[in-house]
């Protein structure tokens, strides 16, 4: 599964790395986890307001951490 | 694998909730209606300093203010996390995407007010507006209001001044941004903008980040923010309320008057000060307050708090990344010069 987080290094966005990061090592999921941080590019996916999830390039949260449970449904959801 | 911990939900029980958040109300109520009597009863009875000394008046105000700018920032916010958890800049753009300038001024300027954003989003929300198609005067409208006209701003002038005051400032702010933002998109400035922002293309598919929230996850967000927001602000708050109660207490209401003169200098030195300054509404606020109570008029103190907390290096800084140097000298000269007037014409009236 490939990962993206998206943010430009405000608080909630080191938040929402570590939380999957923790949700990936939780599921022993095989994932790649990417740091985008160019504007440019966060901007390119549509999102203007991070911190932001992309999941195989969905994005699937903008704008707020998710709930650890919440995000753990959203990662065991993607094959 | 053992993944229990993380699937299970928190424990949140929603039959509970509102009995809980009933319960938080009645005492927030309490506490706040009991404050000054409590604090002059712990300052002045139980402690037994004198309220017609400066160390008593000055601690007395430190230990009052500080408790009903904490019980209001509480309140307030939690309420208006919740209600703006309703919004979303994705709603914003799209309510904006092909306006005209003017009316868009207009609507840019309000959405500015009660879209929940944070300054730390500004580069990609600038990206996303203007290459959907946002004219760029728009934009700034925007960007200007978001910060200018805050909730944190809102409460603390609700508190200290009364609703009058509180209404001019949100009246005052939103018509700065939506004049300094019709005021750049005449000057057709977006040769100065760096051209990748026109060359984006958006591939993603925009997700409406306030669909699809529960009641829980609206109280949750509430609960969070009065956190995170509190945690940010408290040295600032202390300090501001600090060097209010210092001045409260020791210096002369005939320093002021001797050295700002409420005539034609004042708000220029007012903005002057505040654009380098930075700070939030919450650590500034205390200081304009004994600042106004000490004879400064309320054009000078409102000119100074708005130059402080709409213009500041760090968002600059950010937006050095798709604006280039005269956009931004021009931006900061025209908000300035915008706050400048709404002094004057604060101090002409009031």
């Amino acid at each position: 599964m490939d990962i993206k987080i998206l943010g430009t290094g405000c608080a909630k966005c080191q938040k929402l790395e570590q939380l999957t990061r923790e949700v990936v090592a939780a599921l022993a999921l095989d994932a790649t986890i990417d740091k985008v941080t160019d504007p440019g590019e966060i901007a390119a996916w549509g999102v203007m307001a991070t911190p932001a999830l992309i999941l195989d390039d969905r994005v699937v949260a903008a704008g707020r951490v998710p709930s650890a449970a919440d995000l753990t449904a959203l990662l065991a959801g993607t094959p | 694998m053992n993944t229990s911990a993380l699937v299970e939900h928190p424990v949140r029980s929603s039959a509970r909730r509102p009995l809980l958040l009933a319960g938080a109300a009645v005492l927030w109520i309490v506490a706040y209606r009991v404050n000054l009597r409590w604090w002059d009863w712990v300052v002045y009875d139980v402690a037994g300093l004198d309220p017609d000394t400066r160390l008593g008046s000055a601690v007395h105000f430190f230990l009052y203010d500080t408790t009903k700018i904490a019980l209001l920032l509480t309140g307030v916010i939690f309420v208006v996390t919740i209600a703006r958890s309703f919004m979303s800049v994705e709603r914003t753009r799209a309510l904006l995407g092909g306006r005209r300038e003017g009316v868009g001024n207009v609507v840019a300027a309000g959405l500015g007010v009660v879209t929940p954003f944070c300054s730390c989003s500004a580069v990609p929300a600038f990206i996303g507006f203007v290459a959907a198609g946002v004219p760029l005067g728009v934009t700034m409208s925007f960007l200007i209001a978001s910060p200018l006209v805050n909730e944190i701003a809102i409460v603390m002038l609700l508190g200290l001044f009364g609703w009058k005051i509180t209404v001019l400032y949100i009246v005052g702010g939103t018509t700065i941004a939506v004049v300094a933002g019709y005021v750049l998109g005449r000057l057709r400035l977006e040769k100065w903008v760096e051209p990748f922002v026109f060359e984006t293309r958006l591939h993603g598919e925009p997700i409406d980040s306030s669909a699809q929230l529960t009641w829980d996850d609206r109280i949750d967000m509430g609960i969070e923010e009065v956190r995170t927001i509190l945690l940010k602000i408290w040295p600032y708050l202390l300090v501001g309320i600090g060097l209010g109660a210092a001045i409260h207490g020791w210096v002369p209401e005939q320093w002021i008057a001797d050295h700002a003169t409420s005539g034609l200098w004042g708000v220029l030195v007012a903005v002057g000060l505040g654009v380098p300054l930075y700070s939030n509404a919450a650590g500034i606020l205390p200081l304009v307050e004994t600042l106004h109570d000490k004879g400064l008029p309320m054009g000078t103190v409102l000119a100074f708090m708005m130059s402080v907390v709409a213009l500041s290096m760090p968002e600059m800084v950010l937006l050095r990344r798709v604006l280039k140097k005269p956009l931004i000298v021009t931006y900061v000269a025209v908000v300035a010069t915008g706050i400048l007037a709404i002094g004057y014409l604060f101090n002409l009236v009031l």
